[in-house]
């Protein structure tokens, strides 16, 4: 009776004759192992979208079948229920009844549910059931389950559900023939059985608790390292110290071992791009290639391998369920700004890259407090800023040892731009949660997952999605303001001879802006790279590089150090970091803010407050900075 | 397993689950919250009549995880305030 046999039964109450389904949509609860199935079927043949209207992310992939024919996958959000409350969920009812635009309605249904907690989970089935679809349940965690000493008999399962059962580890990979069979189109309809009334939850948790006992159901004993780890990560004292550890840990790894890493990218870029000078005969078309492409992609390509280590860690962070407890340990904190716990995970991956870290919000289930975070989290001191903030801090502040050794004048200048930022967001979480996005209180309601090993399989996935997105972005806005500058540097063409650069559009360009920004101490070659940053920070780098090297500079970092030295004064060099601390320069910033709020209001507004902002801040500072120096 | 018996010796004590030290065990009454909040809880196993059995906290002592069902939730004491739960001494 208690058997836990991998290859499961399978009753057919009516035998498949129809045809295989085309489309397949995976239902289940949070945590339940739903995308590790989906990753396990499908593998790379997967994409994220978004479905039409709504901000919720969409990932369909294809599995391949034994026959060589492949079935259309959807991993639908993870939902509690099928009643519609939160945007989640309203996207796994609408998929399923067939209403979404532009998903067709799907043949047949996965519901993956955790066998370690199957009472609760089964709940879930009963929704899914009534839809009449064909349905396999698969029931995961195989492998937890047993070596917990928790016990089913499936057969009895699947004759209490009418349905096919199957039990599979999705980590690991067993059992996954069922659902192979069930994919190739030899399912069932479900039965009829008996269901309780949908909507209401006490009836379908009582009726899910029936049903797991007739199926001879003994819940596994309680994960007893989620128990002793927690002793520590919720300690009162080792929770917040543990906390404290990871966050300064992850930051530390990002800047000293992605340091080599980084300068190996960089030598690469340089010495290819010094090759292609040699081989390449002297042209135009070579300066372009050569000083355009090379220079302004390889500047931005050099942050690859910082930006995939963290995502490395945030992955480890979020698989390994930690991120759950660093939620609960941060909601105090992050109640006092008006936000909660949940906008702690999307705030750190800012520090990275605002993109990710908007498309993380979708978590926040209350959509002012997630509208709320999206706007704040440009502000957090991302990748693309350290360019600027280093190259700006070494040519005008000198190194002299402030803390001991370890911090310096540099270190600390640098520290205090990630506050500023810091202090930024906070300020404006407070103003919005006061103003335009106030709310009830919003009930913070989190599950904590048992802590589980990452898998390779997941953080190999998610790094390639991530390295592919960066490089896309590197291959096309960065490429075509790269492209662009360096024309518009050497047009127009006087006498069959590129201008001198004040004179190119470019310059005309930066001394269109100049009145505007004079005030803040800065001049039309700041202008220019002003202008071209509105694509991305670390463009100014390299614009500032080409503006000194075509008027005849020396193309080395000390070179261009010596130039800002020149054109800046040390005012317009503090309100230089402080406008970049604060304005929204980044496209695709702005393009994802458009694409997760749906509608051009919000990225406009997060512009124009921004710039706002900067502008007023760098004018501030370099009035101040002015006064003290005495300029 | 809590501390605070009245005078009265009441058989069964009334209050709110926020009252729960780190340990403490009680059956879950009744959720005066907002309808949505309230289906969400039970979704998650705070179904009246259920046994629900306080863990640790975040520092301050808030938000705290609460065991039930099979699994562990972690709740602010604004939330955990209309939640009505009995304890037998």
């Amino acid at each position: 009776m208690s058997a836990c046999h991998p290859p499961p039964m399978e009753r057919a109450p009516r035998r498949a004759t129809r045809t295989r389904p085309a489309t397949v949509a995976i239902v289940g609860a949070p945590n339940s192992g739903k995308s590790t199935l989906f990753n396990r079927l499908t593998g790379l043949r997967q994409k994220v979208a978004n479905y039409p209207g709504v901000t919720v992310e969409h990932r369909t992939g294809m599995a391949s079948l034994r026959d060589g024919r492949a079935v259309t996958l959807i991993d639908l959000p993870g939902s509690y229920g099928l009643a519609p409350r939160s945007e989640d969920e309203r996207v796994v009812e609408r998929v399923l009844g067939g209403t979404m635009p532009g998903v067709p309605r799907p043949d047949a249904v996965l519901l993956v549910l955790d066998a370690t907690n199957l009472g609760r989970n089964l709940a879930l089935a009963a929704p899914v059931l009534a839809l009449g679809l064909p349905t396999l349940v698969v029931l995961n965690m195989a492998d937890e389950l047993e070596a917990r000493g928790g016990t089913l008999d499936t057969v009895a399962l699947a004759g209490q559900l009418g349905a096919t059962v199957a039990l599979v580890s999705a980590t690991r990979g067993e059992g996954l023939e069922t659902v192979q069979r069930f994919l190739e189109g030899t399912f069932a309809v479900p039965a009829r059985i008996e269901l309780p009334v949908i909507q209401n939850v006490p009836a379908c948790r009582l009726w899910a608790g029936r049903v797991a006992d007739r199926s001879a159901y003994r819940a596994p004993a309680p994960a007893i390292w989620t128990r002793r780890l927690d002793g520590v990560f919720l300690h009162p004292l080792a929770g917040p110290l543990v906390f404290l550890a990871v966050v300064v840990g992850v930051f530390q790894t990002m800047f000293t071992v992605a340091r080599p890493m980084m300068d190996g990218v960089e030598a690469l870029v340089l010495g290819s791009g010094r090759w292609l000078g040699a081989v390449m005969p002297a042209s135009p078309f070579r300066d372009l290639l050569v000083e355009g492409v090379w220079g302004g992609v390889g500047s931005v390509v050099v942050f690859l391998p910082q930006i995939l280590l963290l995502f490395l860690f945030i992955g480890i962070l979020e698989d390994s369920g930690y991120l759950a407890r660093a939620a609960v340990i941060t909601d105090r904190t992050m109640a006092r700004v008006g936000l909660q716990g949940k906008s702690f995970i999307p705030l750190l991956s800012a520090y990275a890259c605002a993109v990710p870290a908007i498309m993380a919000t979708r978590t926040i289930e209350n959509r002012r407090d997630r509208l709320a975070t999206i706007l704040i989290a440009p502000f957090m001191t991302c990748a693309a800023r350290l360019p600027v903030y280093t190259l700006i801090i070494a040519a005008f502040l000198p190194e002299r040892p402030v803390l001991g050794p370890f911090v310096g004048t540099r270190a600390a200048a640098l520290l205090g731009l990630y506050a500023l930022g810091f202090l930024a967001a906070v300020g404006t979480a407070r103003l919005l949660k006061s103003t335009i996005l106030r709310s009830g209180r919003t009930p913070f309601i989190l599950e904590l997952p048992p802590y589980r090993w990452p898998t390779f399989r997941s953080l190999g996935l998610r790094l390639l999605d991530r390295a592919k997105v960066f490089l896309t972005r590197a291959g096309t806005i960065i490429l075509g303001v790269a492209v662009a500058l360096w024309l518009l540097a050497h047009l127009p063409l006087s006498g069959g001879r590129a201008p001198a650069i004040a004179d190119s559009v470019a310059g005309t360009l930066g001394r269109a802006v100049e009145p505007a920004i004079a005030p803040l101490g800065f001049d039309w070659r700041v202008g220019i790279g002003l202008v071209t940053s509105l694509a991305a920070r670390e463009v100014i780098v390299g614009t500032l590089g080409a503006i000194h090297g075509v008027e005849g500079g020396a193309s080395s970092s000390a070179g261009l150090q010596e130039a800002l030295r020149k054109n800046l004064t040390p005012g317009g060099a503090v309100a230089l970091l402080v406008f970049f601390a604060f304005a929204m320069q980044c496209v695709s910033t702005l393009a994802v803010v458009k694409r997760e709020t749906g509608g051009w209001k919000y990225p406009v507004l997060q512009f124009t407050y921004m710039l706002t902002l900067a502008y007023l801040g760098a004018l501030a500072a370099n009035q101040i900075v002015g006064r003290l120096v005495g300029t | 397993m809590h501390k605070n018996a009245p005078d009265s010796r009441p058989r069964v004590s009334t209050r709110s689950l926020a009252d729960l030290g780190e340990g403490d065990s009680a059956w879950l009454v009744a959720l005066d919250l907002e309808s949505d909040v309230a289906l969400r809880l039970m979704e998650l196993g705070f179904i009246p009549g259920s046994r629900v059995t306080a863990g640790h906290a975040a520092p301050g002592g808030d938000p705290r995880v609460f065991r039930v069902d099979g699994g562990e939730v972690a709740l602010r004491r604004e939330t955990t305030r209309h939640i009505t739960v009995e304890t037998v001494p």
